[in-house]
């Protein structure tokens, strides 16, 4: 259509083909009578499901934060001072600690069992992991929904103020709506680094992908000519995963700046 | 006119940090009125029509506009806003909706009116502003003059009892500028209260009943514009409309 989106194009047909090249080789070797690879075959349905849980806990970590960091972005613009100061700390501390602290504070604070209704659950080491994940994301995105609104010409206030709108219905119908664009790419790049992250969980003993395949190859003697294809294959995974997201998020980045 | 003024300002005062904005502005204005605030940028203008619906909130004095104190902490600002109408320089639509949705939010939302009622008002307004067949177009496909319009429209379709136009036409292309003056002309026409903050001095001259002259926040002339365009009397006032007339 122009020559901002030309350069681009071709440069994804470029790595779409470097990476079909790659796929191909990493396929045929796959197939390979290579001792590795059929236990690798063998042990592929066992890894896959441990992937699964990483995409599951990814999936509900970031509708966590999502809420969570909408429900903080407001109170930081709440016009009580003791709401958005707590809320303002809150996002500092989260954004700025590492977040396998996070994680581990979270499964270890965390009660092993819950009870509810008279019903004793005992709280999964993945959901609390989910927990544990959304915590920094929530905090981020909190301030992603925060510079959106900012975004937001501040005559937009002011009109919906000299039409009587109360200040929750000026945010729900004329602020907000205004911002989902602009948050979109950003938002999908903390789910990126969020699904990336989910491996952190394996050190707290959850069966996901890193766990599963650990499983696989203890199964096979830890023999550690497994090492390399094993790892190899969970990268491929993720690259997989990540990969066209992150290049979506990219291009909606790229068309957002060429529209102001 | 001997009845009570719609709106009334005594001794207003008003100053952002440390620096004075409005310093003592008295003002009378009558139902069916239209008012004409002049004056050089930074005189205080766009802050005095603000204060008007309390969006600029005051630090002395008293405003009452139809009986109602709105310089008083226990002001309902949302019972004032509803009877006052505001229209801004620029324009400030609601990007994400309709022609037609941007008027009729408010009365569905703030007054929670009927749907069918108020799509009839609106797109009477729509006629009245002489936009018809645009109702289902974004704001970002009008013209300048077209959005000053529509605002005009969303403004009118609350049914306020005064209507508050800031600079209206100042961010407007000259051709643009007429279209606009035209609507407000009709308006105040109709028998609307009409406040513009305005450096149009030829539609001043033509159609305010009432001028005011700010300076450093304080009124410096005051009078129907026949007298106060032809016969000044303060220094400040006399320099200023030598400069733009």
């Amino acid at each position: 259509m122009n020559n901002h989106e030309a350069v681009p194009r071709r440069q994804l047909i470029a790595t779409l083909i470097v990476v079909l090249t790659l796929c191909s080789a990493l396929l045929a070797l796959f197939f390979s009578d290579v001792g590795a690879m059929s236990t690798l075959r063998k042990w592929m349905p066992h890894i896959l499901k441990g992937f699964l849980l990483n995409i599951g806990m990814s999936a509900a970590a970031m509708a966590l934060a999502t809420g969570a960091g909408f429900l903080l972005a407001l109170m930081r613009i709440a016009r009580s001072a003791y709401i958005r100061a707590p809320a303002g700390l809150i996002i500092q501390i989260c954004r700025n600690t590492p977040w396998l602290v996070i994680l581990f504070a979270a499964m270890l604070l965390f009660p092993y069992d819950l009870e509810a209704a008279g019903y004793r659950f005992s709280v999964p080491g993945w959901f609390k992991a989910v927990i544990g994940l959304a915590i920094p994301v929530a905090a981020n995105v909190a301030d992603i929904v925060r510079g959106a609104m900012r975004s937001v010409p501040s005559g937009q206030w002011e009109a919906a103020e000299g039409l009587a709108f109360t200040r929750r219905k000026t945010i729900f119908l004329i602020i907000l709506p205004q911002c989902f664009k602009a948050m979109i790419p950003p938002w999908m790049n903390w789910y990126s680094i969020l699904a990336l992250s989910t491996p952190l969980a394996a050190i707290l003993g959850v069966q996901e992908v890193v766990g599963s395949t650990q499983q696989a190859m203890a199964a096979n003697n830890s023999d550690p000519g497994l090492l390399v294809p094993f790892y190899l294959f969970v990268m491929l995974l993720f690259f997989l995963y990540i990969w066209p997201i992150s290049a979506v998020t990219s291009r909606l980045e790229r068309r957002a700046v060429f529209k102001k | 006119m001997h009845e009570e003024p719609l709106i009334r300002l005594r001794s207003v005062q008003k100053s952002y940090g440390t620096v004075k904005v409005l310093d003592g502005i008295n003002l009378d204005i009558f139902k069916g009125q239209t008012v004409c605030i002049i004056g050089p940028s930074g005189s205080g203008k766009s802050t005095l029509i603000r204060t008007f619906n309390a969006l600029a909130p005051i630090q002395a004095g008293s405003i009452k506009i139809g009986g109602t104190e709105v310089n008083d902490p226990h002001l309902d600002q949302l019972a004032l806003r509803k009877r006052v109408g505001i229209v801004f320089q620029q324009y400030n639509l609601f990007p994400h909706k309709t022609v037609l949705q941007n008027i009729m939010m408010a009365p569905l939302h703030v007054l929670h009116q009927n749907r069918a009622a108020v799509e009839k008002r609106a797109r009477r307004l729509l006629a009245t502003v002489r936009l018809s067949g645009l109702e289902n177009r974004y704001p970002g496909e009008l013209s300048g003059g077209q959005q000053q319009r529509v605002a005009i429209a969303r403004s009118l379709a609350m049914e306020p009892e005064v209507m508050l136009f800031d600079e209206v036409t100042a961010a407007l292309d000259p051709e643009m500028v007429r279209e606009v003056l035209v609507t407000i002309r009709e308006l105040a026409e109709a028998g609307m209260t009409c406040i513009l903050v305005t450096h149009e001095m030829a539609f001043a001259r033509e159609v305010a009943d009432y001028v005011y002259m700010l300076d450093d926040g304080r009124v410096v002339e005051a009078g129907p514009p026949e007298e106060l365009f032809s016969n000044p009397k303060n220094p400040r006032a006399k320099e200023f409309l030598a400069k733009i007339l």
